[in-house]
Parts: structure tokens; sequence; C-alpha cells
């Protein structure tokens, strides 16, 4: 039972009326999880601009508040007060629509991410499916916004999301997949539960595919091909300007928040940890996952498309299937074994697949006749 | 069904992040696949070489700080190289040696601008180039102390140079010579086994030795392609035949040779650094000139290996003091001719950091 439940509860069990006692629970349950988006969305953002200094020999911002904490919300006020400038030939139903359909899912996502054993809006029985079906979404608000746009460079990142967003939904959903079969179940709280030994170690292939799988979903470095600011200037979100590019801007780094709490609660046991209370030890890992995000970032360059997608189709689609074959058979076969006899050999598979893939394909390749 | 398509034209430039300047192309697409390019020059045009007509000789230095603006002192270096030649000054010993110093320090800090953006084009998040600037700033110290400017120094003289070295310089100097090879490696460490780099490089953009020569091209461009082409071995001017250096060359001529090029030519300049500061002798550093030069009647070309290729100095003297005909020859404007024949049949990334590659400054195309 979560925590929002019990309070229903209680407040029936004081005479409230029925629509009351279900309204108010979650209307507060929601003004928390975007109190907590909305706050550690401004941090990430901080925290990026810092690492990428310290990567970067530099310092990075460090003059607003103490450590600088307050540049982010700078930024937000001179977003807010620019213009909101509207391309003459845009769609501007579309254009104006682009950025909250690109912002809401990521807020949806948070409904079914479990920040302790009872801290979770609503734990739903179909949690991780309801995540996919709801990230998958995205993807439409940033196509809209290439095409609204009615400018050159939006619609190459526009049709680049397309191939991109698909391309990498099937290796992360056979990622999931695998999970699903270990933990036997698809709602949030009872695969963290599960995890006695975090995935991460249990199954190290999954996790190196879902991890690289949600960073390209997430459109980051090296795969951040919609944005490619050397190629394509900003890709979808040229033509926007003051609170609608504040928008693509807060849904960026929410996915990136979003997809870490994912990983966080899908391979690195969520909230499970010793000593430490559930939400510290869930936020330690969210921001360890998201330095790796950020340290990619700051190192690899950029892949180009049709390396991108030979990436997905010939090196994480074979592997994903492989290792759900993998975790497929040892829950058929040996379902009452030794758990850390299984970690043994599924680092053993994931190191000579990964190894074999690396010197069998390659990503070159490109030049077409014309 | 059929359905009715038109080329897709894409206007890259003349502001953009990659074009270094104000370049601009006026690409044809088929979907990502560059089918056709049509590059667009004279937004930074300043009619360099009409100005340098109404000039004095001493007067046009400051010019020539303007044209490549990445790689000033050799601009400066070729523009007096030509003068002299023309008018038949001795220069000091001391000068030669400064003057080498001067361009060698001057390839270094060029090539590490040029390798950082090429790797900033493939997307690398400024990181490389960070790096690559800590190396430059302290370059850029260097030149400050010799002659107070960054950017466009106006070191060279005719007959010499402006003024002789503090004696904070040649400390510095060695510091940052016996430094350079460890960050040379460590940029290699960083790069060299980059997965990604190597996919996006490797075997794009080639440039076959063949049309490398047909193009004139030169520099980095001309040797990645195979052909072992450098001026200062090929027809050593100044003091380069005193020196002991390597002329890297590449083998196939992709974007991954003209880096690699770049990378080991570091090396060699470094190698040149260190003969020179052992060798330089004490002396004038500038030879008596006068102010007013009136060179005999007769035209000269003067040309050197800068750090993008042959950079040369076409003058036609009329015995008065100011040139008749002052011409340049660009060596990147060169080197760009070949670009269609690079990226015809890559994708729109690839256009991009192939353009990288042949390092371009819009100051010396547009003049």
């Amino acid at each position: 039972m979560t925590m929002l439940e019990q309070f229903r509860l209680w407040l029936g069990g004081h005479n409230w009326p029925d629509w009351a006692a279900y309204l108010v629970p979650g209307i507060v349950g929601i003004v928390l999880v975007l109190v907590f988006v909305v706050v550690l969305v401004i941090v990430f953002i901080w925290f990026e601009r810092r690492l990428m200094g310290r990567f970067q020999i530099r310092l990075g911002p460090n003059r607003l508040g103490p450590e600088g904490i307050f540049q982010p919300l700078a930024s937000a006020a001179k977003l807010l007060m620019k213009e909101d400038i509207v391309p003459a030939k845009a769609d501007k139903v579309i254009h104006w629509l682009a950025p909250v359909i690109v912002f809401v899912p990521v807020l949806l996502i948070f409904a079914v991410v479990p920040l302790g054993q009872r801290a979770i809006l609503t734990d739903l029985n179909v949690g991780i499916v309801y995540v996919v079906a709801v990230s998958a979404v995205s993807a439409v608000g940033i196509y809209a916004a290439g095409w609204a746009s009615n400018n050159k460079y939006a619609l190459i990142a526009a049709l680049r999301t397309v191939a991109q967003m698909v391309s990498y939904e099937l290796p992360v959903v056979l990622a999931i997949v695998g999970v699903v079969l270990m933990a036997g179940s698809l709602s949030m709280t009872q695969i963290v539960e599960s995890q006695s030994i975090p995935y991460l170690v249990l199954q190290p292939l999954g996790f190196v595919i879902f991890f690289l799988g949600t960073v390209a979903e997430m459109n980051r470095s090296p795969f951040d091909l919609l944005e490619a600011d050397s190629e394509i200037v900003a890709g979808y979100h040229i033509e926007y300007s003051g609170m609608k590019f504040a928008m693509f801007y807060l849904g960026e780094y929410g996915h990136a928040l979003a997809y870490s709490c994912i990983i966080t609660t899908l391979f690195l046991a969520g909230w499970q940890g010793p000593f430490l209370p559930p939400i510290i030890w869930f936020l330690i890992k969210v921001f360890a996952v998201f330095s790796v995000i950020v340290w990619m970032r700051a190192t690899l360059p950029r892949l180009r498309v049709d390396q991108l997608m030979t990436f997905a189709w010939k090196g994480l689609l074979p592997m994903a299937i492989i290792n759900l074959f993998i975790i497929a058979a040892e829950m058929l076969w040996l379902p009452e074994i030794n758990l850390w006899i299984l970690v043994a050999t599924n680092i053993v598979f994931a190191g000579v697949l990964v190894l074999l893939w690396s010197r069998l394909f390659s990503l070159g390749g490109g030049r077409v006749e014309v | 069904m059929v359905i009715k398509t038109e080329p897709f034209i894409l206007n890259i430039g003349p502001q953009h992040p990659s074009t270094h300047g104000v370049f601009r192309m006026r690409v044809t697409l088929d979907g990502e696949v560059v089918v056709d390019i049509e590059p667009v020059i004279g937004y930074l045009h300043r009619g360099i070489e009409k100005m340098g007509e109404n000039r004095t000789y001493t007067q046009i230095i400051p010019l020539t700080d303007r044209l490549d603006y990445l790689a000033s002192m050799t601009n400066n270096f070729a523009y007096v190289l030509a003068v002299e030649k023309l008018a038949g000054i001795k220069v000091p010993e001391r000068a030669e040696y400064l003057r080498i110093i001067m361009a060698e320090a001057m390839r270094i800090s060029s090539h590490l601008m040029a390798v950082g953006f090429f790797i900033n084009d493939l997307g690398a998040m400024m990181t490389p180039v960070l790096y690559m600037w800590r190396e430059r700033e302290k370059l850029l110290d260097l030149f400050e102390m010799v002659c107070g400017q960054r950017l466009t120094y106006n070191y060279m003289r005719i007959g010499g140079v402006s003024q002789d070295i503090p004696e904070e310089f040649l400390p510095a100097l060695k510091k940052f010579v016996a430094e350079m090879p460890g960050f040379i490696d460590e940029y290699d460490q960083l790069l060299l086994q980059n997965e990604v780099l190597l996919a996006r490089t490797k075997g794009v953009g080639i440039l076959p030795r063949d049309t490398a020569i047909n193009t004139a091209a030169s520099g980095p461009v001309l040797r990645a392609s195979g052909v072992k082409w450098d001026l200062r071995k090929a027809d050593p001017y100044s003091i380069y035949d005193r020196f002991d250096f390597d002329v890297p060359v590449g083998t196939v001529g992709d974007n991954y040779d003209r880096y690699w090029v770049r990378m080991q030519e570091m090396r060699q300049s470094v190698r040149i650094l260190e003969q020179a500061i052992a060798q330089l002798p004490g002396g004038d550093v500038w030879a008596k000139v006068p102010q007013l030069l009136h060179p005999p009647v007769g035209e000269v070309y003067g040309h050197i290996e800068s750090p993008r290729g042959e950079l040369g100095f076409f003058l036609v003297s009329d015995n008065s003091i100011a040139p008749y005909r002052f011409h340049i020859r660009p060596p990147t404007l060169i080197n760009l001719t070949a670009l269609k024949d690079m990226v015809v049949g890559w994708k729109v990334a690839d256009l991009i950091i192939t353009f990288g590659s042949i390092d371009v400054v819009l100051g010396e195309i547009d003049r």
C-alpha cells in the first residue's frame, strides 16, 4: 500500500466525503511529484554544467548563489522574458503544441517511479509498460516541432528523430523484458524488491543495452543527432525561443532525469541500500547514472546517422535478443539456482558477446553513389 | 502512385557554427546525402590586395595579419620574405632564427585550433578544443611577450623583426617545448583510440593523390593524400635547410589522415623549435633598411609553407614606395576547390567534418 492510499484511507476514516478523500491525496501527490521533478531538473542542469566544466578544465557557472546553484533559475528567468518568435510560415497550432507534447510525457513517467518502498504516486501493476508507452510519445512532439517550424534544418532533425526513436525503442524494450522475466512482475515496486542482487551485476549485458538505448532515446551525446549543433545547428528547436524553448530544455533534462530514475529502478535496485534512508540511496544512484551520461557527453564525438542505425539494428538489437534468450533459458531451466552462479555466467556471457560484437561488426561505410 | 519529389536545397552558412567564419554552402541534398555543393564566398571581402597598392611596403605588414588570422606571424613572414627577395635585403642571423621560432610556434598554435575544431565538428562538445586551447594560450602569451599582441602581431619587419625578445621569453619557450610532446601524447590517448572518432573519419572524404595534385592543393591537405611536398624541404626559404625534421605523409587522404598529419606536424615543429633555441645566435635583429623602400623595377613571387599550405605573395614594383600590384595566393582557397570532390555522396555530417578538415580561414579566402 502506498503512502497516498494510506492518506486516502485516513481521510475516509475521518468522515471526509468519498470524492474529497480521492481528490485531495491525488492533488497532494501530483504537486509533490511536480516539485520533485522541477527541483531535481534544476539541480541536474546545474550539476551537468559544473561537471562539464570540470571535464573541460574550466569552472562552470559559479557566480549566482553558493557554487552557482541559482544559475539555472537565472537562465529560466531570462528565457521567460524573451520574445516568443513564431516563423511567419510556421504551422502555428502545432508549433505551439509541440513543446507541450514533449514535456508532458516526461512528467507522466514520474507517476510510477518509486522513490521509496511506499513513496510512489501510483503503483501500477503494469508500471514498466506504462513507462515505455508514455515515453514514446515525446518522439511525436519532437517530430511535430521539426515539421511545424518550416525550417530545413528542423525538418532534417524531425526525420532523424523518427528513425532514431523507433530504432532504439526495440533493444530498450527487449532489455526490459529480461528484467521483467527475472523479477516476475511488471510493477516498478516489485521489480525493485526482487533485486536482492542488483540486475546491474545479474544482467550486465541487459544493462549495457538498456543504458545505451536510453541515452539514444533521450538524445544525448554521442547520439544527439537531433540537435547536432555542428551540423544542423540546433535541430528541431532551431525556431523556438523564450518559454517554448525552455519547455524543450526542461523536457530534455526531464527525460534525462526520468531515464536515470528508470535505470536506477530497473538495474541498480532502486531505493535499496544499507544505513541511509531510501530516498538518499535513490538520489545517490540517480546522480551516479547521470554523471556517467555527462561523462559520455563530454568525451565522445557524435555518430553519423547511418552509423546510428547500424549500431541499433546490427549491434544492440541482436545482442538484446541473445540476452533475452540467455535470461529466459536460465529462468526456465535453473529457477532454483544460486544467484551468484548466474552473476558469474552472465558476466562471462556479456564480456564474450561485447568483445565478439566489437570485433565482428564495424560502424564504417556510408558513401552513396549519386 | 508516383510521388513528386524535388531536390532539397539547404543553405549552410554564412552564419553557422561549423563554417569557421562566414562561408556559405548551397548544398543539394537527397535525404541526408550530399548530391551537389556550391560554395559562396566573399562575405568577408575587404579588398586587401587593392589596399596594398596604396600603401608603402612597411604599411602592408599589418594588412597581412588580417589574412589568416590564426597564423598571423606566418603571413608576416611570407610577406617580408617576398619584399626582401624583391629588394635584395640581407637579414641578420638572430632575426632569421627568431622568425623560424615564431613561424613554428604559430604552426603549432594553428594546428591546435584546426584539430580541436575538427573534433568539435565531429560533435565532441568543446572538450578537446578546450584542452588544446590550454596549450595555445601559452603560445599566445609568448607572442604577447615579444610584440604585445595576441592575434594580429605585426612583428616581422622588412630586414628583420621589430624588436628583440625579452629575457623571460626563452625560459617560457623552453618550458613549452619540453612539455608539448607530453601533451600531444595526451591528445593521442584521448582521441586515437576513440572508436567513434575512427568510424567517423577513416575512409571518409577521400581526396585521391591525383586530384590533390591537379587541384594544386598544398599543406596538410596535400600531404595527407600521400604527396611528400613541403616547401620547407622542397624549396628551403630562410634558414630551414639548417634544421633536421621529417615531413609526415598520409596514405589514403581521408579525414583521419589530415587529422593525423597535423598531429605529427606539431611534433616536428617542436623538434625545429628545440634546434632553433639551441642554435640561437646573438646580435642585431633588424638590418639597416631605409624607411621608405624603393625596390628596383621587377616582380617577385615569394612563397612559404604556412600551416595551411603554400602561402604566396606576388609583388610587382615600379620603383615607387608602394607595390604596383600586390597579389596573395591563399592556400585554403585553393584547397577548398577540392571540397566538392571529397563530399559528394557522403552525408551532411561528413560534409561538415570534411570541410573542417581542410581547415579554412575565411579572412584569407575572401581577402
